[in-house]
């Protein structure tokens, strides 16, 4: 396994003070919160800062850390000095009183080796203590969340997804392990962005009975070169020519459900919205598709195209484009 | 690796979908007094005018959980925690802005004065 370097992970001395460990993690912490931050890979980093810190601000832990000695470096391959980790007695979680087993089957294979685990200790629900909880406790599993990214097309139609998590398990001997698992996913037609979808007991672990914890999917649109969705309603810009601005027209224009009829009204400007409804994504109340209008010249690039638009500069002298402008 | 599932249908949490106090502090695993300090600080807007008649929407599942998550790991206490919620908020509404903006502006060339 790699060796961790919990002082650079903080970006503090290895002398830093407890205060100087705290400022550090709360300061990395807000920057890489799941929740606010929109880097991606946050969650990666926000389970390495919270790892540690879990380290570093218990004097404890930290000085066992400490006594791996200063000869390491990131990255490095690390074997556990003997006497280290699992089994080397009680008493150590009980610092952890916020983190369940499960986050701490989150923190890496480096930290267990170390500090142990869970299972390491003799076993469930033997010794009482976890958290103080007394023998034969039950805990539930974390919940998960997980981000899909999905198309326009996807969000309209509806689809499946398979997608892979890892998911923290109990195995005979009562240690806790990652393992890889694997789900087909219904994503329902007429979801929308930042929507999750819950999966209730899908998220694995679960310990001494206790219940599965619960699988949240973000909902995540990947960028469309035609449409851009705000909730249910679709936005377009829609090319037209100028005379089918100037004199009406019916024309064609893509919607996530197909090709559907609009009519241009005689006398359209560039950038008139027109509201198609009920051509957005689909729901109880569907959203509506906004066409904006864009007037598209066409090139004049012979001779009776430059004599077609002459034609019309002289049919429209008096007409001042910028008559409001005031030029 | 097991052999995926077919097709497991999961909930929307949408607006449609409506929980009552029992059930949206079991799915979120909190406590009736912590959804209380939350209603009481105007971060969840349920319909009915008593606990018992709350009802709350599916979107507010999300809130709150994302909500004990900010207060455990950053510490924060309810009104920070509020107040994280509707900056969250109102930078996902300027993201959409941008994102309709920049659809709308065209790219630019030199010119000639």
């Amino acid at each position: 396994m790699e060796y961790k370097d919990y002082y650079k992970i903080l970006g503090v001395a290895r002398d830093a003070s407890q205060d100087d460990i705290k400022r550090a993690y709360r300061k990395l912490a807000r920057k890489y919160h799941p929740d606010v931050s929109k880097e991606p890979d946050a969650e990666k980093h926000f389970k390495e800062v919270n790892e540690a810190n879990e380290v570093l601000k218990d004097p404890e832990k930290r000085a066992e850390y400490d006594a791996l000695g200063t000869g390491w470096h990131a990255g490095d391959e690390f074997r556990p000095p003997p006497g280290a980790g699992a089994g080397a007695g009680g008493g150590r979680w009980q610092h952890a009183e916020r983190m369940s087993p499960e986050e701490a089957a989150q923190f890496s294979d480096f930290f267990s080796s170390i500090f142990g685990d869970l299972g390491g200790r003799g076993g469930m629900g033997g010794d009482g203590g976890f958290g103080g909880r007394g023998g034969g406790f039950a805990s539930r599993g974390a919940d998960q969340t997980a981000r899909v990214r999905i198309s326009l097309e996807d969000a309209y139609h509806g689809a499946t997804r398979q997608l892979s998590l890892e998911v923290p398990e109990v195995d005979a001997k009562g240690r806790i392990a990652s393992r890889t698992r694997t789900l087909n996913v219904r994503i329902p037609a007429g979801v929308t962005e930042g929507q999750q979808i819950r999966l209730a007991g899908q998220a694995g672990g679960g310990v001494g009975g206790g219940e599965a914890g619960d699988l949240y999917l973000e909902v995540e649109f990947a960028p469309h070169p035609i449409f851009r969705a705000e909730g249910r309603d679709i936005h377009l810009r829609l090319p037209i020519a100028p005379w089918e601005a100037a004199l009406g027209a019916t024309v064609s224009v893509p919607t996530l459900g197909g090709k559907v009829s609009l009519k241009v009204p005689a006398g359209a400007q560039s950038g008139q919205r027109m509201r198609l409804k009920g051509r957005g994504l689909p729901g109880k109340t569907p959203g509506d598709a906004y066409v904006q209008l864009e007037i598209a010249n066409p090139p004049a690039t012979d001779e009776a195209a430059r004599a077609a638009f002459e034609a019309l500069a002289e049919r429209f002298k008096s007409f001042n484009p910028r008559a409001k402008l005031g030029v | 690796m097991t052999e995926p599932q077919a097709g497991l249908e999961g909930e929307l949490l949408d607006e449609q979908r409506a929980l009552a106090l029992a059930e949206l502090t079991r799915v979120c695993g909190v406590s009736v007094e912590q959804v209380r300090s939350m209603v009481a600080e105007g971060m969840l807007h349920p319909r009915g005018a008593a606990p018992e008649q709350w009802v709350f929407r599916g979107i507010e599942v999300i809130r709150v959980r994302r909500a004990v998550r900010l207060q455990r790991d950053l510490e924060l206490n309810l009104p920070g925690t509020a107040l994280a919620l509707e900056l969250i908020d109102e930078i996902e509404r300027l993201r959409c802005r941008v994102r309709r903006l920049e659809q709308q502006t065209g790219a630019w060339t030199d010119a000639d004065a």
